[in-house]
């Protein structure tokens, strides 16, 4: 288990640098989350997706896949990766604080 | 570490159900990864990009040893059906979306789809028979093109 030092807090992270305690998890720390994956700045719409993805999580143990995401969470297919460059199931898990999707969709 | 992959050409040449569907899996888990994908449908794989035929994809049932029913009892009237069916339905559960819905899924994420313009002229079609989807009918030269530093996958 290795550890990345966030908002001066030494912050435990998975083989995917993903959080590893939920606990830890703050809003200050999604947005510094998402600077590291080259997102400046979080707007309502990103917010929108990772609390989703946050609520999903509680209820199911996994994240949603894309296409949950694409027909519940609001935002579809198009705008998820104008949000999310390169991977939005992903980077949204990870800025949500939660570890990367197991499912293949 | 070695590179990671930056971008993935499969050639989808069946177009039964289970013919289509891990080239649809594949190219949505590589946009999902942030891999570009484009997709190259060829001979009977071009069924998946068929307007007409693309959600009436069926399982083969006959010449299908994976099905482990023998030849004769595949061949039955509504086998086919049936086991598309069943199989549709344990997809719909795990979230995998009919085709036509994929596609759209695929083409939005920003994974590009071609139909093989040697298999347009043999099967007569063009570019009205195809879903809206599709960019373009392209030769194997610009499939070879498009897929410089590209892993191509043959499904």
């Amino acid at each position: 288990m290795s550890a990345v030092e966030v908002l001066g807090k030494t912050l435990e992270v998975d083989a995917d640098g993903n959080l590893a305690n939920r606990a830890d998890w703050t809003e200050d720390i999604a947005k510094e989350f998402a600077r590291m994956e080259g997102i400046e700045e979080l707007t309502d719409r990103h917010w929108l997706v990772i609390n989703f993805m946050r609520k999903v999580f509680d209820e199911k143990g996994d994240a949603p896949s894309i296409r949950r995401l694409t027909k519940e969470s609001g935002v579809d297919t198009k705008e998820l990766y104008s949000l999310f460059p390169k991977g939005p199931a992903k980077k949204a898990a990870k800025i949500a604080g939660l570890p990367k999707p197991k499912g293949c969709i | 570490m070695a590179d990671a992959i930056e971008k993935v050409s499969i050639i989808v040449s069946k177009g039964s159900l289970e013919g289509v569907y891990p080239a649809l899996i594949m190219a949505n888990g590589a946009r999902m990864e942030g891999i570009e994908a484009d997709l190259f449908f060829t001979f009977f794989g071009m069924d998946g990009i068929i307007k007409k035929r693309m959600n009436n994809l069926k399982v083969a049932t006959v010449g299908n040893p994976g099905m482990h029913m023998p030849t004769v009892i595949g061949a039955l009237p509504g086998m086919s059906a049936f086991a598309t069916k069943m199989m549709s339905k344990k997809m719909d559960e795990l979230d995998i979306p009919p085709v036509g819905e994929f596609i759209e899924m695929i083409h939005d994420a920003g994974g590009e789809l071609y139909a093989c313009k040697a298999s347009v002229d043999m099967f007569g079609l063009t570019m009205e028979d195809f879903c809206p989807q599709v960019e373009d009918i392209i030769s194997v030269g610009q499939f070879y093109e498009r897929s410089v530093n590209a892993k191509i996958i043959f499904t």
